[in-house]
Protein backbone atom coordinates (compact mmCIF):
# COMPACT_ATOMS: atom_id res chain seq x y z
CA UNK A 1 0.00 0.00 0.00
CA UNK A 2 1.30 3.45 -0.88
CA UNK A 3 -0.06 6.34 1.08
CA UNK A 4 -0.23 9.49 -1.00
CA UNK A 5 -1.83 12.68 0.26
CA UNK A 6 -2.59 13.12 3.96
CA UNK A 7 -6.19 12.13 4.72
CA UNK A 8 -7.18 15.65 5.58
CA UNK A 9 -6.05 16.94 2.20
CA UNK A 10 -8.27 14.40 0.51
CA UNK A 11 -11.15 15.31 2.78
CA UNK A 12 -10.77 18.97 1.89
CA UNK A 13 -10.81 18.18 -1.84
CA UNK A 14 -13.91 16.07 -1.44
CA UNK A 15 -15.75 18.53 0.73
CA UNK A 16 -15.11 21.39 -1.69
CA UNK A 17 -16.21 19.14 -4.53
CA UNK A 18 -19.43 18.30 -2.67
CA UNK A 19 -20.09 21.94 -1.94
CA UNK A 20 -19.67 22.77 -5.59
CA UNK A 21 -21.70 19.91 -7.02
CA UNK A 22 -24.51 20.12 -4.52
CA UNK A 23 -24.80 23.88 -3.93
CA UNK A 24 -22.74 25.54 -6.68
CA UNK A 25 -20.46 27.31 -4.28
CA UNK A 26 -17.04 26.84 -5.77
CA UNK A 27 -14.17 27.23 -3.32
CA UNK A 28 -11.90 24.77 -5.12
CA UNK A 29 -9.55 27.49 -6.28
CA UNK A 30 -9.40 29.54 -3.15
CA UNK A 31 -6.00 29.90 -1.46
CA UNK A 32 -5.78 26.54 0.22
CA UNK A 33 -3.92 27.30 3.44
CA UNK A 34 -6.58 29.74 4.55
CA UNK A 35 -9.43 27.41 3.49
CA UNK A 36 -7.83 24.63 5.51
CA UNK A 37 -7.75 26.80 8.62
CA UNK A 38 -11.31 27.88 8.19
CA UNK A 39 -12.61 24.40 7.53
CA UNK A 40 -10.83 23.13 10.61
CA UNK A 41 -12.36 25.93 12.63
CA UNK A 42 -15.82 25.10 11.24
CA UNK A 43 -15.39 21.40 11.94
CA UNK A 44 -14.49 22.04 15.57
CA UNK A 45 -17.09 24.70 16.26
CA UNK A 46 -19.89 22.86 14.46
CA UNK A 47 -18.94 19.73 16.38
CA UNK A 48 -17.86 17.26 13.71
CA UNK A 49 -15.25 14.59 14.34
CA UNK A 50 -13.85 14.83 10.84
CA UNK A 51 -14.20 16.81 7.65
CA UNK A 52 -15.76 13.74 6.04
CA UNK A 53 -18.49 13.76 8.67
CA UNK A 54 -19.07 17.43 8.02
CA UNK A 55 -19.25 16.72 4.30
CA UNK A 56 -21.86 14.05 4.80
CA UNK A 57 -24.01 16.33 6.90
CA UNK A 58 -23.64 19.11 4.38
CA UNK A 59 -24.76 16.93 1.49
CA UNK A 60 -27.93 15.90 3.27
CA UNK A 61 -28.81 19.04 5.20
CA UNK A 62 -29.00 22.31 3.31
CA UNK A 63 -29.47 24.17 6.58
CA UNK A 64 -25.79 23.63 7.27
CA UNK A 65 -24.79 25.56 4.17
CA UNK A 66 -25.19 29.16 5.40
CA UNK A 67 -23.38 28.27 8.61
CA UNK A 68 -20.51 26.79 6.71
CA UNK A 69 -20.42 29.78 4.37
CA UNK A 70 -19.86 32.00 7.36
CA UNK A 71 -16.65 30.12 7.99
CA UNK A 72 -15.54 29.81 4.40
CA UNK A 73 -15.99 33.48 3.61
CA UNK A 74 -14.21 36.07 5.66
CA UNK A 75 -16.38 38.93 6.85
CA UNK A 76 -13.71 41.25 8.14
CA UNK A 77 -14.25 44.83 7.06
CA UNK A 78 -14.38 48.45 8.20
CA UNK A 79 -15.77 51.70 6.93
CA UNK A 80 -13.11 53.68 5.12
CA UNK A 81 -10.68 50.82 5.70
CA UNK A 82 -7.26 52.04 4.60
CA UNK A 83 -8.20 55.74 4.58
CA UNK A 84 -5.46 56.48 2.04
CA UNK A 85 -7.37 54.48 -0.54
CA UNK A 86 -10.51 56.55 -0.07
CA UNK A 87 -8.49 59.75 -0.04
CA UNK A 88 -6.97 58.78 -3.36
CA UNK A 89 -10.42 58.04 -4.78
CA UNK A 90 -11.63 61.40 -3.55
CA UNK A 91 -8.70 63.44 -4.76
CA UNK A 92 -7.65 61.65 -7.90
CA UNK A 93 -10.53 59.56 -9.21
CA UNK A 94 -13.56 61.73 -8.38
CA UNK A 95 -12.43 64.57 -10.72
CA UNK A 96 -12.65 62.09 -13.60
CA UNK A 97 -15.94 60.66 -12.43
CA UNK A 98 -17.37 64.19 -12.43
CA UNK A 99 -17.06 64.29 -16.21
CA UNK A 100 -19.73 61.60 -16.65
CA UNK A 101 -23.43 62.49 -16.63
CA UNK A 102 -24.27 59.19 -14.94
CA UNK A 103 -22.16 56.65 -13.11
CA UNK A 104 -22.14 53.00 -12.18
CA UNK A 105 -20.09 51.79 -9.25
CA UNK A 106 -19.64 48.13 -8.34
CA UNK A 107 -18.54 47.02 -4.89
CA UNK A 108 -17.59 43.38 -5.46
CA UNK A 109 -17.34 41.34 -2.27
CA UNK A 110 -19.18 43.98 -0.23
CA UNK A 111 -19.33 41.91 2.98
CA UNK A 112 -21.61 43.60 5.53
CA UNK A 113 -21.69 46.82 3.55
CA UNK A 114 -18.93 48.84 5.18
CA UNK A 115 -17.15 49.55 1.91
CA UNK A 116 -20.40 50.31 0.10
CA UNK A 117 -21.52 52.89 2.66
CA UNK A 118 -18.06 54.42 2.63
CA UNK A 119 -18.28 54.95 -1.12
CA UNK A 120 -21.87 56.15 -0.94
CA UNK A 121 -20.91 58.74 1.68
CA UNK A 122 -17.81 59.75 -0.25
CA UNK A 123 -19.74 60.26 -3.49
CA UNK A 124 -22.44 62.15 -1.66
CA UNK A 125 -19.83 64.45 -0.15
CA UNK A 126 -18.44 64.97 -3.62
CA UNK A 127 -21.84 65.74 -5.10
CA UNK A 128 -21.97 62.62 -7.26
CA UNK A 129 -24.35 60.41 -5.33
CA UNK A 130 -27.50 61.44 -7.19
CA UNK A 131 -26.12 60.45 -10.55
CA UNK A 132 -24.67 57.14 -9.38
CA UNK A 133 -26.11 53.66 -9.41
CA UNK A 134 -24.34 51.25 -7.06
CA UNK A 135 -24.12 47.49 -7.28
CA UNK A 136 -23.12 45.73 -4.09
CA UNK A 137 -22.47 42.03 -4.55
CA UNK A 138 -21.31 39.12 -2.46
CA UNK A 139 -21.78 35.37 -2.24
CA UNK A 140 -22.60 35.26 1.45
CA UNK A 141 -26.37 35.70 1.89
CA UNK A 142 -26.05 36.72 5.54
CA UNK A 143 -23.58 39.42 4.58
CA UNK A 144 -25.89 40.74 1.88
CA UNK A 145 -28.75 41.01 4.36
CA UNK A 146 -26.49 42.82 6.82
CA UNK A 147 -25.31 45.16 4.06
CA UNK A 148 -28.85 45.97 3.10
CA UNK A 149 -29.74 46.61 6.74
CA UNK A 150 -26.85 49.01 7.35
CA UNK A 151 -26.68 48.64 11.11
CA UNK A 152 -23.37 48.42 12.95
CA UNK A 153 -22.42 48.20 16.57
CA UNK A 154 -21.73 51.62 18.07
CA UNK A 155 -18.42 50.26 19.39
CA UNK A 156 -17.13 50.28 15.85
CA UNK A 157 -18.16 53.83 15.09
CA UNK A 158 -15.22 55.51 16.68
CA UNK A 159 -12.85 53.64 14.40
CA UNK A 160 -15.05 54.29 11.37
CA UNK A 161 -15.18 57.99 12.24
CA UNK A 162 -11.41 58.22 12.54
CA UNK A 163 -10.99 56.49 9.20
CA UNK A 164 -13.55 58.77 7.59
CA UNK A 165 -11.72 61.85 8.83
CA UNK A 166 -8.39 60.51 7.61
CA UNK A 167 -9.91 59.82 4.21
CA UNK A 168 -10.55 63.55 3.85
CA UNK A 169 -14.23 63.38 4.82
CA UNK A 170 -15.95 66.70 4.31
CA UNK A 171 -18.81 66.00 6.66
CA UNK A 172 -19.25 64.26 9.99
CA UNK A 173 -19.95 60.56 9.89
CA UNK A 174 -22.64 61.16 12.49
CA UNK A 175 -24.64 62.98 9.82
CA UNK A 176 -25.31 59.58 8.27
CA UNK A 177 -26.51 57.44 11.14
CA UNK A 178 -28.60 57.64 14.27
CA UNK A 179 -27.71 55.85 17.49
CA UNK A 180 -30.26 53.36 18.69
CA UNK A 181 -29.74 50.93 21.57
CA UNK A 182 -26.01 50.59 21.13
CA UNK A 183 -26.30 50.40 17.38
CA UNK A 184 -25.63 52.86 14.59
CA UNK A 185 -28.45 52.77 12.07
CA UNK A 186 -27.31 54.18 8.76
CA UNK A 187 -29.49 56.52 6.77
CA UNK A 188 -31.69 54.66 4.33
CA UNK A 189 -31.18 57.31 1.67
CA UNK A 190 -27.61 56.01 1.38
CA UNK A 191 -28.94 52.85 -0.15
CA UNK A 192 -31.71 54.29 -2.29
CA UNK A 193 -29.51 53.95 -5.32
CA UNK A 194 -27.99 50.58 -4.47
CA UNK A 195 -28.77 47.20 -5.99
CA UNK A 196 -27.75 44.39 -3.62
CA UNK A 197 -27.18 41.13 -5.35
CA UNK A 198 -25.84 37.64 -5.01
CA UNK A 199 -22.98 37.43 -7.49
CA UNK A 200 -19.89 35.27 -7.50
CA UNK A 201 -16.64 36.35 -9.07
CA UNK A 202 -15.91 32.66 -9.56
CA UNK A 203 -18.97 31.52 -11.43
CA UNK A 204 -21.05 34.50 -12.56
CA UNK A 205 -20.75 36.79 -15.57
CA UNK A 206 -20.55 40.45 -16.46
CA UNK A 207 -23.83 42.22 -15.72
CA UNK A 208 -23.29 45.88 -16.52
CA UNK A 209 -20.80 48.53 -17.63
CA UNK A 210 -19.04 50.17 -14.72
CA UNK A 211 -17.09 53.37 -14.23
CA UNK A 212 -15.58 52.27 -10.95
CA UNK A 213 -15.14 48.82 -9.47
CA UNK A 214 -13.95 48.50 -5.90
CA UNK A 215 -12.99 44.96 -5.00
CA UNK A 216 -10.87 44.89 -1.90
CA UNK A 217 -9.52 41.94 0.04
CA UNK A 218 -11.38 39.39 -2.01
CA UNK A 219 -8.82 38.43 -4.66
CA UNK A 220 -6.32 37.73 -1.90
CA UNK A 221 -8.37 34.62 -1.06
CA UNK A 222 -8.16 33.27 -4.63
CA UNK A 223 -5.40 31.32 -6.30
CA UNK A 224 -3.73 32.82 -9.38
CA UNK A 225 -6.08 31.21 -11.92
CA UNK A 226 -9.12 32.39 -10.10
CA UNK A 227 -7.66 35.87 -9.72
CA UNK A 228 -7.22 35.94 -13.48
CA UNK A 229 -10.83 34.93 -13.95
CA UNK A 230 -12.08 37.68 -11.65
CA UNK A 231 -9.81 40.35 -13.11
CA UNK A 232 -10.97 39.30 -16.60
CA UNK A 233 -14.50 39.94 -15.41
CA UNK A 234 -13.50 43.40 -14.20
CA UNK A 235 -11.75 44.13 -17.47
CA UNK A 236 -14.89 43.24 -19.39
CA UNK A 237 -17.14 45.18 -17.01
CA UNK A 238 -15.29 48.49 -17.10
CA UNK A 239 -15.83 51.29 -19.55
CA UNK A 240 -12.73 52.53 -21.32
CA UNK A 241 -10.78 54.52 -18.73
CA UNK A 242 -12.88 53.07 -15.94
CA UNK A 243 -11.24 52.54 -12.55
CA UNK A 244 -10.47 49.41 -10.58
CA UNK A 245 -9.50 49.61 -6.91
CA UNK A 246 -8.01 46.63 -5.07
CA UNK A 247 -6.96 45.92 -1.49
CA UNK A 248 -3.66 47.21 -0.18
CA UNK A 249 -1.88 43.85 -0.56
CA UNK A 250 -3.42 42.95 -3.90
CA UNK A 251 -2.08 43.93 -7.30
CA UNK A 252 -2.31 43.21 -11.00
CA UNK A 253 1.44 42.71 -11.25
CA UNK A 254 1.22 39.00 -11.96
CA UNK A 255 -2.19 39.06 -13.60
CA UNK A 256 -2.77 37.62 -17.07
CA UNK A 257 -4.73 40.80 -17.74
CA UNK A 258 -2.20 43.32 -16.49
CA UNK A 259 -1.79 44.73 -20.02
CA UNK A 260 -5.42 45.85 -19.99
CA UNK A 261 -4.75 48.19 -17.08
CA UNK A 262 -2.29 50.89 -16.08
CA UNK A 263 -1.44 51.93 -12.57
CA UNK A 264 -3.36 55.06 -11.70
CA UNK A 265 -2.55 55.51 -8.02
CA UNK A 266 0.20 53.02 -7.51
CA UNK A 267 0.42 52.92 -3.72
CA UNK A 268 -3.34 52.63 -3.30
CA UNK A 269 -3.74 49.92 -5.93
CA UNK A 270 -6.03 51.95 -8.14
CA UNK A 271 -5.88 50.97 -11.81
CA UNK A 272 -7.15 52.48 -15.04
CA UNK A 273 -8.75 50.36 -17.73
CA UNK A 274 -7.00 50.92 -21.04
CA UNK A 275 -8.93 51.22 -24.28
CA UNK A 276 -9.39 47.97 -26.12
CA UNK B 1 19.68 17.26 17.71
CA UNK B 2 18.49 18.99 14.57
CA UNK B 3 17.61 16.42 11.90
CA UNK B 4 18.40 16.58 8.15
CA UNK B 5 17.93 19.43 5.72
CA UNK B 6 15.19 21.89 6.46
CA UNK B 7 13.02 23.58 3.87
CA UNK B 8 11.95 26.55 5.92
CA UNK B 9 12.34 28.39 9.19
CA UNK B 10 9.46 30.14 10.93
CA UNK B 11 9.95 32.61 13.75
CA UNK B 12 7.46 34.26 16.07
CA UNK B 13 8.15 37.14 18.42
CA UNK B 14 6.29 39.85 20.25
CA UNK B 15 7.42 42.18 23.07
CA UNK B 16 11.20 42.45 22.82
CA UNK B 17 11.18 41.20 19.23
CA UNK B 18 13.33 43.93 17.74
CA UNK B 19 16.29 43.36 20.03
CA UNK B 20 16.06 39.60 19.70
CA UNK B 21 15.86 39.70 15.92
CA UNK B 22 18.70 42.20 15.74
CA UNK B 23 20.81 39.63 17.56
CA UNK B 24 19.78 36.70 15.42
CA UNK B 25 19.12 37.74 11.84
CA UNK B 26 22.43 39.51 11.11
CA UNK B 27 24.20 36.26 11.92
CA UNK B 28 22.56 34.33 9.12
CA UNK B 29 25.09 33.76 6.35
CA UNK B 30 24.62 35.05 2.86
CA UNK B 31 22.78 32.42 0.84
CA UNK B 32 21.18 30.77 3.85
CA UNK B 33 19.61 27.66 2.27
CA UNK B 34 16.04 28.13 3.50
CA UNK B 35 13.50 30.94 3.59
CA UNK B 36 12.89 32.47 7.03
CA UNK B 37 9.30 33.55 7.67
CA UNK B 38 8.76 35.90 10.58
CA UNK B 39 5.70 37.09 12.42
CA UNK B 40 6.17 39.96 14.82
CA UNK B 41 3.17 41.50 16.55
CA UNK B 42 2.93 45.07 15.39
CA UNK B 43 0.10 47.57 15.80
CA UNK B 44 -2.17 47.55 12.71
CA UNK B 45 -1.79 51.21 11.86
CA UNK B 46 1.95 51.51 12.04
CA UNK B 47 3.47 50.20 8.88
CA UNK B 48 6.30 48.64 10.65
CA UNK B 49 9.84 49.68 9.99
CA UNK B 50 11.26 46.23 10.68
CA UNK B 51 12.33 45.58 7.11
CA UNK B 52 14.05 48.93 6.84
CA UNK B 53 15.73 48.31 10.17
CA UNK B 54 16.88 44.76 9.51
CA UNK B 55 17.77 44.72 5.83
CA UNK B 56 20.91 46.88 5.98
CA UNK B 57 22.17 44.90 8.96
CA UNK B 58 21.72 41.46 7.43
CA UNK B 59 23.62 39.43 4.89
CA UNK B 60 20.44 37.66 3.84
CA UNK B 61 17.78 39.59 1.95
CA UNK B 62 14.99 41.01 4.13
CA UNK B 63 11.59 41.99 2.76
CA UNK B 64 7.90 42.21 3.52
CA UNK B 65 5.99 39.10 2.49
CA UNK B 66 3.80 39.53 -0.57
CA UNK B 67 0.75 37.50 -1.41
CA UNK B 68 1.48 34.53 -3.71
CA UNK B 69 5.22 35.05 -3.98
CA UNK B 70 7.46 32.03 -3.79
CA UNK B 71 9.41 31.88 -0.54
CA UNK B 72 13.04 31.82 -1.65
CA UNK B 73 16.05 30.61 0.29
CA UNK B 74 18.39 33.25 1.62
CA UNK B 75 15.49 35.57 2.32
CA UNK B 76 13.74 36.73 5.47
CA UNK B 77 10.06 37.56 5.02
CA UNK B 78 8.15 39.65 7.53
CA UNK B 79 4.37 39.47 7.77
CA UNK B 80 2.91 42.87 6.91
CA UNK B 81 0.98 44.75 9.58
CA UNK B 82 -2.71 43.80 9.76
CA UNK B 83 -2.42 40.64 7.62
CA UNK B 84 -1.92 37.05 8.58
CA UNK B 85 0.96 35.32 6.84
CA UNK B 86 0.52 31.71 5.75
CA UNK B 87 2.51 29.38 3.56
CA UNK B 88 1.01 27.05 0.98
CA UNK B 89 2.18 23.48 0.41
CA UNK B 90 3.96 24.54 -2.82
CA UNK B 91 6.00 26.98 -0.75
CA UNK B 92 4.28 30.17 -1.87
CA UNK B 93 3.31 32.78 0.67
CA UNK B 94 -0.27 33.81 1.28
CA UNK B 95 -1.69 36.80 3.12
CA UNK B 96 -5.15 36.97 4.60
CA UNK B 97 -7.24 39.48 6.47
CA UNK B 98 -9.04 36.85 8.54
CA UNK B 99 -10.15 37.65 12.06
CA UNK B 100 -7.60 38.37 14.76
CA UNK B 101 -6.14 35.25 16.33
CA UNK B 102 -4.92 35.58 19.92
CA UNK B 103 -5.85 39.26 19.63
CA UNK B 104 -3.36 39.70 16.83
CA UNK B 105 -3.04 39.94 13.12
CA UNK B 106 -0.55 38.76 12.06
CA UNK B 107 -0.65 35.79 14.42
CA UNK B 108 2.17 33.35 14.99
CA UNK B 109 -0.17 30.37 15.32
CA UNK B 110 -1.56 30.97 11.84
CA UNK B 111 1.90 30.97 10.25
CA UNK B 112 3.17 28.01 12.26
CA UNK B 113 0.15 25.81 11.60
CA UNK B 114 0.28 26.40 7.87
CA UNK B 115 4.04 25.82 7.82
CA UNK B 116 3.70 22.62 9.86
CA UNK B 117 1.33 21.34 7.22
CA UNK B 118 3.42 22.54 4.29
CA UNK B 119 6.83 21.37 5.49
CA UNK B 120 6.19 18.63 8.05
CA UNK B 121 9.51 17.41 9.46
CA UNK B 122 11.53 19.75 7.26
CA UNK B 123 10.69 22.78 9.34
CA UNK B 124 12.46 24.64 12.12
CA UNK B 125 10.12 26.74 14.26
CA UNK B 126 11.36 29.23 16.81
CA UNK B 127 9.36 31.03 19.49
CA UNK B 128 11.09 34.08 20.92
CA UNK B 129 10.31 36.66 23.56
CA UNK B 130 6.75 37.92 24.02
CA UNK B 131 4.13 38.90 26.55
CA UNK B 132 1.22 36.81 25.28
CA UNK B 133 0.54 33.19 24.38
CA UNK B 134 0.47 33.34 20.61
CA UNK B 135 2.66 30.68 19.00
CA UNK B 136 2.02 27.95 21.55
CA UNK B 137 -0.60 26.10 19.54
CA UNK B 138 1.32 26.63 16.37
CA UNK B 139 4.44 25.18 17.91
CA UNK B 140 2.44 22.16 19.01
CA UNK B 141 1.32 21.66 15.41
CA UNK B 142 4.96 21.85 14.32
CA UNK B 143 5.94 19.19 16.88
CA UNK B 144 3.07 16.95 15.84
CA UNK B 145 4.10 17.20 12.21
CA UNK B 146 7.60 16.12 13.17
CA UNK B 147 9.25 19.50 12.76
CA UNK B 148 11.94 20.89 15.04
CA UNK B 149 10.67 23.20 17.77
CA UNK B 150 12.98 25.65 19.46
CA UNK B 151 12.04 28.05 22.23
CA UNK B 152 14.01 30.93 23.63
CA UNK B 153 14.99 30.26 27.21
CA UNK B 154 12.40 32.23 29.18
CA UNK B 155 15.16 33.35 31.54
CA UNK B 156 16.95 35.08 28.67
CA UNK B 157 13.82 36.52 27.09
CA UNK B 158 12.81 40.12 27.60
CA UNK B 159 9.23 38.86 28.07
CA UNK B 160 8.93 35.29 29.29
CA UNK B 161 5.20 34.62 28.83
CA UNK B 162 5.34 33.56 25.22
CA UNK B 163 8.27 31.14 25.47
CA UNK B 164 6.76 29.72 28.66
CA UNK B 165 3.41 29.11 27.01
CA UNK B 166 5.15 27.51 24.03
CA UNK B 167 7.04 25.15 26.33
CA UNK B 168 3.86 24.21 28.16
CA UNK B 169 2.13 23.39 24.88
CA UNK B 170 5.11 21.60 23.44
CA UNK B 171 7.28 20.17 26.25
CA UNK B 172 9.51 18.33 23.80
CA UNK B 173 10.73 21.63 22.32
CA UNK B 174 14.40 22.45 22.69
CA UNK B 175 15.32 25.41 24.86
CA UNK B 176 18.13 27.75 23.91
CA UNK B 177 19.54 31.16 24.72
CA UNK B 178 20.36 33.60 21.93
CA UNK B 179 23.69 31.95 21.09
CA UNK B 180 22.02 28.56 21.03
CA UNK B 181 19.33 29.81 18.70
CA UNK B 182 21.87 31.25 16.31
CA UNK B 183 23.83 28.00 16.42
CA UNK B 184 20.71 25.95 15.74
CA UNK B 185 19.77 28.15 12.82
CA UNK B 186 23.22 27.85 11.32
CA UNK B 187 23.30 24.10 11.92
CA UNK B 188 19.88 23.68 10.32
CA UNK B 189 21.22 25.61 7.37
CA UNK B 190 24.15 23.25 7.08
CA UNK B 191 26.79 25.68 8.41
CA UNK B 192 28.77 25.26 11.62
C1 LIG C 1 -12.52 40.14 3.69
S1 LIG C 1 -14.08 40.53 3.03
C2 LIG C 1 -13.74 42.10 2.28
C3 LIG C 1 -14.77 43.13 2.58
C4 LIG C 1 -14.51 44.51 1.99
N1 LIG C 1 -14.43 44.47 0.54
C5 LIG C 1 -13.24 45.09 2.57
O1 LIG C 1 -12.20 45.16 1.91
O2 LIG C 1 -13.28 45.54 3.71
C6 LIG C 1 -14.23 39.40 1.67
C7 LIG C 1 -15.63 39.32 1.08
O3 LIG C 1 -15.59 38.64 -0.18
C8 LIG C 1 -16.71 37.80 -0.29
N2 LIG C 1 -16.45 36.79 -1.30
C9 LIG C 1 -15.75 35.64 -1.16
N3 LIG C 1 -15.77 34.93 -2.30
C10 LIG C 1 -16.47 35.67 -3.20
C11 LIG C 1 -16.83 35.46 -4.57
N4 LIG C 1 -16.48 34.37 -5.23
N5 LIG C 1 -17.55 36.42 -5.20
C12 LIG C 1 -17.93 37.55 -4.54
N6 LIG C 1 -17.61 37.79 -3.24
C13 LIG C 1 -16.90 36.85 -2.58
C14 LIG C 1 -16.89 37.29 1.11
O4 LIG C 1 -18.18 36.77 1.33
C15 LIG C 1 -16.60 38.54 1.94
O5 LIG C 1 -17.75 39.27 2.15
Amino acid sequence: MTISAPVEDIEIELLLEALNQRYHYDFRHYARASIRRRLTQARIQLGFASLSAMQEALLHDAALLPRLLNYLTVQVSEMFRDPGYFRALREQVVPHLKTYPSLKVWVAGCSNGEELYSLAILLREEGLYDRTLFYATDINPNALVAAETGIYSLDLIRRFTENHQKSGGRSSLSDYYRADHGRAVFDRTLRERVVFSDHSLVTDAVFSEMHLISCRNVLIYFDRDLQDRAVGLFRDSLVRHGFLGLGSKESLRFSAHSAAFTEFVRDEKIYLRQGA
Amino acid sequence: MIPGPIRAVVVGASAGAVEALLTILPQLPDGYPAPVLVVVHVPPDRDHALVALMDPRCRVRVKEAEDKELAEPGTVYFAPADYHLLVETEGTLALSSDELVNYSRPAIDVLFESAAHAFGPDLLAIVLTGANEDGAEGLLAVCQAGGTALVQDPASAMAATMPQAALRACPSAQIADMDGIVAALRAAGGAA
